[in-house]
C-alpha cells in the first residue's frame, strides 16, 4: 500500500499545500521548527483518525483559522482509497473513505496500518506503563477491530464508575447496587481484553526477537512480559475486595487498565540496567516488529515514518535499517532530516526512486534533482 | 442581523432560541406571523401560554397528561400486567405508533451516566419499583419490558433495574436488536450484527 499524494488546507503551519509522493523513498528537509514533522502528522491522521503528537484536534488548526482540511489518496491492494479529514473548531472531527463519511472512526483504523519511529519513542523504556500499553493497544487495535470496540468500552465504563466513586466521596455514602452494574461489565471486559493482549504478545514476541538479536548482534537474552492483576487466580473476587480501596482514592484501581509490559534483558530490567545502544535496539526492534506483524497480517506493507532518526541512532543501526530498505523489505518510506547531506550519503547507494523535498516558508518544495 | 424595529428584534431572538432554528430561520417566522392575520398568531401564542400552564405528567408513568393521571394509564383497554420502561417522551409515541403494544409505560426521564452526574436518584426508578411492589390499578405486574437506548448508559440503567427487580418475581425482558426490516446484511454495522447473530432466535414457518 502507498499514499500518492497529500493535500493540508490550514493544518497547523501549512496555509495550504500539495505534494505528490515517490512510491518508495520520501524524505523531507528542513530546518528545526520548518513543519517536518507536522507533514509526518498529518499522514498519521489519515491513516489512524489522529495526531500522534498532541490529542486535541483543535492544537492543529492552523493559528487564527477555524478548520483544517487532510486529503490524501492511497491506493492498497490494487484499490484507490481517497481519505478525507476535516476539523471544524466547536464540531465533530469528521473523516469520509472515498467520499462516505464515517458513522465511527474507530472503524477506519486497520485499514491504513502505519509505523511511526521518532524520537520520543525512548517513553516507552523510561516513561511510566502508560505509554507501553498505548504502544501494544495501537498495534493489537490496527490488526484487531474487535480489540478497540472492548478497550472504548472498556474506558467508558471505567470513565462512569470513577465519577461514581468521586460522587460517593462527596456524599459521604457508598451504595453498592449502583456500582454493581460497572463492576459487572469491567470484569467480563478485562477478562476478554487480557486475552488478546496475552494472545497478541505471544505472536508479536518471536518476530521482536529475531530483529533484537540481527540488530544488537549481542548475546544478550530479550524479554517482555505482560504483567496484569486479570492474572490473579480469582479477578472478580479481587475486584469486589478492592472496593473499599477504590473509594478512599476515588477511582479504580484494579483491572487491565493497570497492565503493564516489563521489558528485560538478560532477566534484568532494560530501564534501570540497558545501555544506551541496548535501549535504541530494543525500540528499534519493537518497530520493525510492529511492521513486519502488520505485513503478515494485513497482506500489504505498512507505511514506515521516520521522524528524524538519523540524528538518534549511530550508524550500526542505520546501517541495518538502511540495508532492509535496500532489499526492498519496506514498502514506502517517509523520512525527516534537518540535515540534507546526511539522509542524501545514507541514501545514496540505494536503489530506490527517491524523491527529496525542502521544507521552507511553509511551503513543501520539491528538489529540482528529483 | 440589525433591524430597523425592536419588537422585530424581540421575536426573533426569541424564536433562534429553539432547536434546529437559527436567526435567518427566526426571521422568516416572524415576518410570516406579521402578515397573517392577528387571530392567526393570537391562536399560537394561547396554544403555546396554555400548553405550558397546564401541561402535567401523569402521576403513574410520568407521560404528559392533561390530568393527573395519562390517558394511556387510565384506559381500562390496556393491558395493566405490563410495563414499558423507556428514557424519555417521544419514545411512548414512537411505540405508540407501531400499534403492536397495549401494556403501560413507564417514562425514567434519563438514563444512569454519573459523568453527567445522573443516578438512580435522579430517574424515575424509585416510583417505577412503588408501582410494581404496590399497582395502583390493582392488577399485579407481571412482566417489566426495558425498551432503553442501545448505548452503554442505556444497558447500564436496564442492569441496575432488572438486579432491583430481582428478588420480586416480576419478569424482566428487553427489547430485541438487530437488523432494521427491508436493510442489506452487508450494509449494517459490525456491532448491530454481531450481536444479532448471538441472539439470533429460532425461525417459525408456521
Amino acid at each position: 500500500m502507498h499514499l500518492k499524494n497529500l493535500e493540508l488546507i490550514q493544518f497547523k503551519n501549512y496555509p495550504k499545500v500539495q505534494v505528490e509522493f515517490s512510491e518508495e523513498v520520501n524524505c523531507f528537509f528542513g530546518e528545526n521548527g520548518a513543519g517536518k514533522t507536522n507533514l509526518l502528522d498529518a499522514i498519521h491522521y489519515l491513516c489512524l483518525t489522529r495526531s500522534a503528537l498532541l490529542p486535541l484536534d483543535s492544537y492543529h488548526v492552523m493559528h487564527g483559522k477555524e478548520f483544517f482540511t487532510i486529503k490524501g489518496d492511497f491506493e492498497s491492494h490494487q484499490q484507490p482509497l481517497s481519505v478525507n479529514c476535516v476539523f471544524e473548531s466547536s464540531k465533530k472531527k469528521r473523516i469520509s473513505l472515498n467520499g462516505k463519511p464515517y458513522q465511527r472512526l474507530s472503524e477506519h483504523i486497520g485499514l491504513l496500518p502505519l509505523v511511526l519511529i521518532a524520537p520520543d519513542d525512548t517513553l516507552m523504556i523510561n516513561g511510566g506503563s502508560e505509554e507501553r500499553r498505548k504502544f501494544f493497544d495501537g498495534m493489537i487495535s490496527q490488526t484487531d477491530s474487535h480489540y478497540l470496540q472492548l478497550l472504548i468500552r472498556y474506558q467508558h465504563y471505567l470513565k462512569q464508575r470513577n465519577a461514581l466513586l468521586k460522587r460517593f466521596a462527596e456524599e459521604k455514602r457508598t451504595d453498592k447496587a449502583q456500582l454493581l452494574p460497572y463492576d459487572t461489565q469491567l470484569v467480563s471486559l478485562s477478562q476478554a481484553i487480557f486475552e488478546k493482549r496475552a494472545a497478541f504478545l505471544t505472536e508479536f514476541f518471536p518476530y521482536f526477537a529475531d530483529h533484537y538479536r540481527a540488530i544488537s548482534g549481542e548475546k544478550e537474552s530479550v524479554s517482555i512480559s505482560h504483567e496484569s492483576q486479570v492474572r490473579k487466580d480469582n479477578f472478580s473476587q479481587s475486584f469486589a475486595q478492592s472496593l473499599e480501596r477504590d473509594v478512599l482514592l476515588k477511582r479504580t484501581h484494579f483491572g487491565i487498565h493497570k497492565d503493564d509490559y516489563l521489558f528485560r534483558l538478560d532477566k534484568h530490567p532494560l530501564k534501570k540496567f540497558g545501555s544506551q545502544g541496548q535501549k535504541k535496539s530494543f525500540l528499534i526492534s519493537l518497530k520493525l516488529a510492529q511492521f513486519f506483524i502488520f505485513k503478515m497480517i494485513k497482506g500489504t506493507k505498512p507505511l514506515l515514518l521516520l521522524d528524524d532518526i538519523f540524528d538518534k541512532l549511530d550508524d550500526r543501526r542505520i546501517f541495518h535499517l538502511m540495508d532492509r530498505v535496500a532489499r526492498k523489505e519496506f514498502g514506502q518510506l517517509f523520512i525527516t532530516d534537518a540535515r540534507p547531506e546526511r539522509s542524501k550519503e545514507i541514501l545514496r547507494n540505494i536503489q530506490a526512486d527517491t524523491r527529496y523535498f525542502t521544507i521552507k516558508n511553509n511551503r513543501i518544495l520539491a528538489d529540482e534533482s528529483n | 442581523m440589525n433591524f430597523s424595529s425592536k419588537l422585530i428584534e424581540n421575536a426573533v431572538t426569541e424564536i433562534s432560541r429553539l432547536p434546529g432554528i437559527g436567526k435567518k430561520t427566526a426571521l422568516r417566522l416572524t415576518l410570516h406571523l406579521l402578515k397573517q392575520k392577528a387571530p392567526v398568531t393570537s391562536a399560537l401564542t394561547e396554544a403555546l401560554i396554555k400548553l405550558r400552564n397546564e401541561i402535567r405528567y401523569c402521576a403513574i408513568c410520568h407521560n404528559v397528561a392533561d390530568k393527573e393521571v395519562c390517558s394511556i394509564c387510565e384506559s381500562t383497554k390496556r393491558d395493566k400486567s405490563l410495563i414499558c420502561v423507556v428514557e424519555d417522551l417521544p419514545d411512548v409515541l414512537a411505540l405508540e405508533n407501531t400499534n403492536q403494544y397495549s401494556g403501560l409505560y413507564h417514562v425514567l426521564g434519563g438514563v444512569i451516566s454519573p459523568i453527567q452526574g445522573i443516578g438512580p436518584d435522579e430517574i424515575n426508578i424509585a416510583s417505577l419499583m412503588q408501582r410494581i411492589l404496590h399497582p395502583p390499578s390493582g392488577t399485579p405486574v407481571e412482566e417489566v419490558i426495558l425498551a432503553l437506548p442501545a448505548t452503554m448508559e442505556g444497558d447500564t440503567t436496564s442492569f441496575f433495574i432488572t438486579r432491583k427487580l430481582k428478588d420480586h418475581g416480576v419478569g424482566v425482558s428487553t427489547i430485541a436488536r438487530g437488523i432494521p426490516v427491508g436493510s442489506e446484511l452487508e450494509y449494517t454495522d459490525e456491532i448491530t450484527l454481531g450481536r444479532s447473530i448471538l441472539s439470533r432466535i429460532k425461525y417459525s414457518a408456521e
